[in-house]
């Protein structure tokens, strides 16, 4: 993934919350001076446990809720300035439900915005076309109503439906955490998309750690009475918590997931123990290794076999053990790499190209001496690696 | 004799289909006192409902009114208003907007107050118009329940508008109301059951309005 503040593109809109308090007539405190500054064109995630005020002070900045004290800024102008209905439409907003109109087809769901602000019916239609495209969905649904749709389909035409106006800035409160892991996953890698493409202003609230970590450029874990535990990119984040509060949010395994901020690009790969099902007996002789990776004709993985089984000429392949999911130096992560080796029966991850192509293997303790050497280096990558 | 051949006498007899005391005058202004008192109500109990649902103030005070009302007699109200405005056909009116405007007002408000609050927040949170959200979010949604109110509303109406021929006015309720007097039985029981028939086809009449009116998806199908 791209740096998203790198993005030339956008039109995305910079946010200063200084010293907010949030507080409920009933008294409580739900959001205590917080100041954020969030970045233009790029991902700001809002992260913590379960009634610390993310919802609160997400909703304070399209000023569904108006802030006890303190000052919002959209661009350097209070936001108290706007008409309230003007801010909010240049604000697109996505709920966890997604929120959809159940009287209305897809194609007039995503339309709303651009009918409120006055577009023509055709013009506006075009437009919700045109997004359904833009976030994955079959143009095939837009004459169907929301009940005929999956929660993940329903998602996508509220992620739709907000960008329809082209806001600056696209407010999300936890619009992925109804939806299965899988679906999930594929919502998270479709926003990221987009995100590239269209470089947006987006605050997006979780209690997801990990997906804070996957999303966000910038990540504010906070605590309980609206307090800001620590402000920072994901990768700072994890090699550095401000505090034990932080730390232990992050979890037990913050080392392993810091290795997706490393790239696998430098592990040194070796192919002596790649082999062809072809083999001649001198060419499985050759190798003073116990595992041998077994690739067909074209190099593609088949599967790893002990030497001592294997007889040339007649290598069975469907009895060989799997080789787990390869990993690609160029675009993987450390982390990636990792797992693959630890998956595979003989500790060692495969490596393969952009096609699929075997490129040689790596050991556990060769990525564990990778590892070592990556945090001896310091700072992790600031751009993320996919993995 | 059975009350089939009551019936039977009564369609039968031609000169029941004809003049002033005939079965279309009598329908005609059955229907068109029905359709008066709907229209008050509705006048009075859909803003009053929509509003209430959608503000979610004032719930109480309204269920407390509409128990109120739903304990009023229409028979005796609408004898204590002739003794003190005298005939006509306010008198006739008042009872019977009484009568609808507690299931008018109450499912309106409960239909706009339970709409599911998600696609409302959503709206707000786009920077629409509370009037647009009342009428584009909330009220499309709550149309089947709000219909349902008017239906109940309507029936009511159909068989109590009966009333009005004891103030000597026309409608359904003079067959019922002579006969009576008469001890002409035919007349009762035909009366009766052109009443019954006008309210299965206001039910109808309800049924078709629903399938216009509400969107397939808010129907479900
Ligand atoms: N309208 C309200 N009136 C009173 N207190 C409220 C109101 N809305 C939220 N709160 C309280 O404010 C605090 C923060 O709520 P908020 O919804 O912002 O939390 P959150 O971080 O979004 O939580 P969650 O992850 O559960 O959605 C909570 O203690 C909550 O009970
Ligand atoms: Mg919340």
């Amino acid at each position: 993934m791209a740096n998203a503040s790198a993005n030339p593109k956008g039109s995305g809109a910079l946010i200063r919350i200084d010293s907010v308090t949030k507080r409920y007539p009933d008294g409580t405190v739900a959001v205590d001076r917080l100041s954020l500054e969030i970045p233009d064109r790029s991902i700001t995630v809002l992260v913590g446990p379960s009634g610390c005020g993310k919802t609160t002070t997400l909703r304070m900045i399209n000023r569904m809720v108006e802030p006890s004290e303190g000052t919002i800024l959209l661009d350097g102008e209070d936001i108290q300035r706007r008409p309230v209905t003007t801010l909010r439409r240049s604000m697109g907003y996505v709920i966890q439900n997604a929120g959809l109109f159940q009287h209305r087809t897809i194609l007039d769901n995503i339309a709303t915005v651009p009918r409120v602000l006055g577009w023509g019916k055709q013009k506006a239609r075009a437009r919700a076309a045109e997004l359904m495209e833009r976030v994955g969905l079959d143009t095939a649904l837009a004459k169907r109503y929301p009940y005929q749709l999956s929660g993940g389909q329903q998602q996508r035409v509220g992620v739709a439906r907000a960008l329809a106006a082209d806001p600056p800035v696209l407010l999300m409160d936890e619009p992925f955490s109804a939806v299965d892991p899988v679906v999930r996953k594929g919502l998270q890698d479709e926003l990221l998309r987009i995100q590239d493409e269209l470089g947006k202003t987006i605050v997006f609230v979780t209690h997801d750690i990990d997906e804070a970590i996957k999303l966000g450029t910038m990540v504010a874990v906070m605590r309980e009475g609206g307090h800001l535990a620590q402000y920072a990119p994901p990768a700072e984040l994890l090699s550095h918590p401000a505090d034990a509060f932080v730390e232990d949010f992050l979890g037990a395994d913050r080392g392993i997931r810091r290795l997706s901020f490393f790239p696998a690009a430098e592990l040194p790969l070796t192919t002596g123990q790649v082999i062809t099902a072809d083999a001649t007996a001198e060419q499985l002789a050759a190798p003073d290794e116990p595992w041998l990776l077994i690739t067909d004709a074209d190099g593609r993985p088949l599967g790893w076999g002990e030497r001592r089984d294997l007889t040339a000429g007649d290598i069975r392949t469907d009895r060989l053990l799997p080789h787990g999911r390869p990993f690609v130096p160029g675009s993987d992560s450390l982390r990636t790499a990792l797992d693959s080796a630890v998956l595979s029966p003989a500790g060692h991850a495969v490596a393969v190209d952009d096609t699929g192509r075997v490129t040689g293997v790596v050991s556990q303790a060769t990525i564990g001496e990778a590892i070592r050497s990556a945090h001896a280096g310091g700072h992790a990558d600031e751009a993320k690696v996919a993995s | 004799m059975n009350v089939l051949n009551f019936v039977n006498a009564f369609f039968s007899d031609s000169a029941h289909w004809h003049g002033y005391d005939g079965i279309p005058q009598r329908l005609l202004e059955h229907i068109q006192y029905s359709v008066l008192a709907l229209a008050l109500a509705a006048a009075i109990g859909l803003p009053v409902g929509l509003l209430t649902g959608h503000t979610g103030r004032g719930g109480n005070a309204l269920a407390f009114i509409a128990t109120a009302a739903r304990a009023l007699p229409s028979f005796g109200l609408l004898v204590l208003i002739v003794i003190m405005m005298g005939f006509g056909l306010l008198p006739v009116m008042i009872p019977l907007v009484i009568l609808a405007v507690p299931p008018i007002l109450v499912t309106t408000y409960e239909a706009v107050r339970t709409v599911d609050p998600s696609p409302v927040d959503a709206a707000r949170g786009m920077g629409m118009h509370e009037s647009r959200i009342l009428f584009q979010v909330e009220l499309p949604v709550a149309l089947p329940l709000i219909l349902s109110g008017l239906r109940s509303a309507a029936i009511q109406i159909v068989s109590t508008a009966t009333i009005a021929a004891y103030v000597s006015l026309g409608g359904l309720g003079r067959y019922i109301v002579d006969g009576l007097y008469q001890r002409d039985y035919e007349k009762v029981v035909g009366g009766a059951t052109l009443v019954a028939v006008l309210a299965l086809v206001t039910l109808a009449l309800f049924w078709a309005v629903g399938r216009l009116a509400v969107s397939p998806g808010v129907r479900r199908r």
